[in-house]
């Protein structure tokens, strides 16, 4: 009887599918439908709870927080086992330690959300830095070096993007192939020699900072905001997401989606040379070297960040936890004494939990 | 045959939004469409029918500006028009709901129907999305069309077949459209679901929208269209208005059992 009387549920329930079932409506509107229920103890919990205990036992809430957790998690353990492990000092090392990462991901995070992946990124920054290694052992002043690597890293982004939004060859393939000319090039440009680099601006640039937050981490800090902007307040950032999320919808509403592909590609490609300053700036020396390491670290970040390989489905916070939640890993292992060996096998295993969550991911 | 065609819209006297005049167009050496004449009105609901590759789906995507035809005119609100590609169509207000809605899952309704057409302030790349403007529009949009959406700020993964198709018509409609193009709109949808796109389409109507329905559901068509062309083997072959016709005579025309 009293079912015959109930109410749609509210505006917050998934309403339309079940409110032509009056059996599912009356289950399922529980609480809202408390005072018809006469009698009965009236339900008392909150909305705002409900839907807190609602969202924990969704499998796609861990999913979507799934870095958050897990740095959470590792932040406790290493702790326990050495209790130098959230001291500000290790803290600040693990923020300057990250940003590069961070940078790095960004860019990744904008090719992913198109549906694409850039495995160029690492080598990318490594021409960057060589480019910045080469200026400078011709005098060039150190602001014309940091142009020079930014413009050589961004080149190339231009080409990945070029070949995959207008030859419209395949992401993978593309980017495969640029990995293997950027990183040819760099060994030609720095002719397979490291170039030493002492400057005083990169000497404070690494050293320095505001307060305790050293200068890279606030350069990622103001990129990774100005990356949340670009993608969630921005025509750009929401045409991305349609590209990735549907490329026959974004294509029927009048998007280029081989516009967007030439544009993620360049991000990536510029941020990969942001990353090669800060990268010539930590090491003092530009090195053409593989980078491998950040190549699969940015792609395991952005993984780990929630973000979907298939596009259409990105956070910039996710990302950005996830390459801190790496590389508190590294340090935390270290500090454990644990072998170096072990880590790349530590890194693959939270990689492939991260997938494995995301399964839930709805 | 066209003479027939003719006869049968000089019965009516308000001009139409579109006319389509001796359009032809050939894919190779598949000649797709011959001389297609047809008109839509205003505030009509027009059909149009035909077998399989009988070319409905080709004169439609001739006015919607996918293809260009080799030969003939399309005449848009009286005067002759020519589409590159379908924004061209959409900035002049015809408006299409594709056969595979063309929405994106992973954005919310609201995005969906702004998007490409995002509300933003601030000038060139440093213009911000005006979220708060495009969730009260899109709230505007699907509330004076009544349909049945559960919240424009749901992401469209978890709408049901029918809500989606709702949002799609919505878009559509939403921008001031002059004719609403729509693709076989029903056919994945249950009764209930049907009923309401019907009375959507109706409410276009209603609005002094032009409809351009393609259907194979003879009944919906004889429910919903003011009226009908039929087309075979790439000709329009016969127009009637609704009123003026039946199933069975639609049904003969179409298979060709009945000369127009």
């Amino acid at each position: 009887m009293s079912q015959k009387t109930t109410p749609p549920p509210g505006p917050s329930g998934p309403a339309a599918d079940t409110t032509t079932t009056t059996t599912t409506a009356g289950t399922t509107a529980g609480t809202t439908a408390g005072p018809d229920t006469a009698g009965s103890s009236p339900i008392t919990v909150p909305a705002h709870a409900q839907s807190w205990v609602h969202r924990l036992a969704d499998p796609s809430f861990w999913a979507d927080w799934a870095a958050l957790i897990g740095l959470v998690v590792l932040a406790i353990v290493f702790e326990i086992g050495n209790s130098s492990f959230l001291d500000v000092g290790n803290i600040q090392a693990m923020l300057v330690a990250s940003s590069i990462l961070i940078v790095l991901s960004l860019g990744q995070t904008f090719v992913i959300a198109t549906g694409g992946i850039d495995l160029s990124i690492a080598a990318a920054m490594t021409f960057g830095a060589v480019c910045f290694g080469s200026a400078f052992g011709h005098g060039q002043p150190i602001w014309l070096c940091c142009v020079i690597a930014v413009a050589g890293s961004a080149a190339v982004g231009v080409v990945n993007g070029l070949l995959v939004g207008v030859a419209g060859i395949t992401d993978f393939i593309v980017t495969l192939g640029t990995l293997s000319a950027a990183s040819g090039a760099a060994l030609v440009v720095a002719n397979g020699q490291p170039t030493t680099i002492v400057d005083r601006f990169l000497l404070r640039m690494s050293t320095d900072g505001i307060g305790i937050i050293g200068w890279p981490v606030v350069v990622a800090a103001l990129l990774a905001v100005v990356a949340h902007v670009v993608l969630f307040h921005t025509r750009f950032g929401t045409h991305v997401l349609a590209a990735g999320g549907s490329k026959e919808a974004a294509t029927a509403t009048g998007i280029s989606v081989g516009r967007i592909k030439v544009a993620v590609y360049s991000i990536s490609g510029t941020l990969a040379g942001v990353g090669a300053i800060l990268l010539v700036a930590r090491i003092g020396a530009s090195e053409p070297a593989a980078n491998t390491s950040f190549l699969l670290n940015s792609v395991a970040a952005v993984v780990l960040g929630g973000v979907s390989l298939f596009g259409g489905r990105a956070t910039i916070i996710g990302p950005v936890l996830g390459a801190l939640l790496l590389t508190a890993l590294a340090n935390g292992l270290t500090l454990l004494g644990v072998s170096e060996f072990y880590q790349p096998i530590a890194v693959g295993a939270v990689v492939v939990l991260a997938a494995l969550i995301t399964r839930f991911q709805k | 045959m066209t003479a027939q065609t003719h006869q049968t819209t000089a019965s009516t006297t308000d001009t139409p939004i579109v006319e389509v005049r001796g359009l032809s167009l050939a894919f190779g050496s598949v000649q797709a469409l011959r001389d297609v004449n047809l008109q839509l009105r205003p505030g009509e609901v027009t059909a149009i029918v035909g077998d399989n590759g009988a070319g409905k789906s080709t004169a439609v995507r001739c006015i919607s500006g996918v293809h260009k035809a080799d030969s003939g005119e399309i005449l848009f609100d009286g005067s002759p028009v020519s589409f590159h590609n379908p924004e061209d169509a959409r900035e002049a207000g015809i408006e299409t709901v594709h056969q595979n809605l063309a929405l994106v899952e992973d954005l919310t309704v609201w995005q969906n129907l702004y998007l490409n057409r995002e509300i933003v302030h601030g000038f060139g790349p440093l213009a911000l999305l005006d979220r708060r403007a495009m969730r009260t529009g899109a709230q505007e949009m699907v509330s004076t069309l009544a349909v049945n959406v559960p919240a424009v700020g749901a992401r469209v993964r978890r709408l049901s077949g029918g809500q989606r198709q709702a949002v799609a018509i919505c878009r559509a409609a939403g921008f001031s459209s002059k004719l609403v193009i729509m693709d076989e709109p029903t056919a994945a949808l249950g009764v209930q679901e049907t009923a309401r796109v019907e009375e959507l389409i109706l409410r276009l109507k209603s609005e002094g929208r032009a409809v351009l329905l393609i259907s194979h559901n003879f009944a919906q068509v004889m429910r919903l269209s003011d009226q009908v062309w039929v087309m075979r083997a790439g000709q329009c072959v016969a127009g009637r208005r609704t009123d003026d016709t039946t199933g069975e005579e639609i049904v003969a025309l179409i298979t060709g059992a009945q000369a127009a």
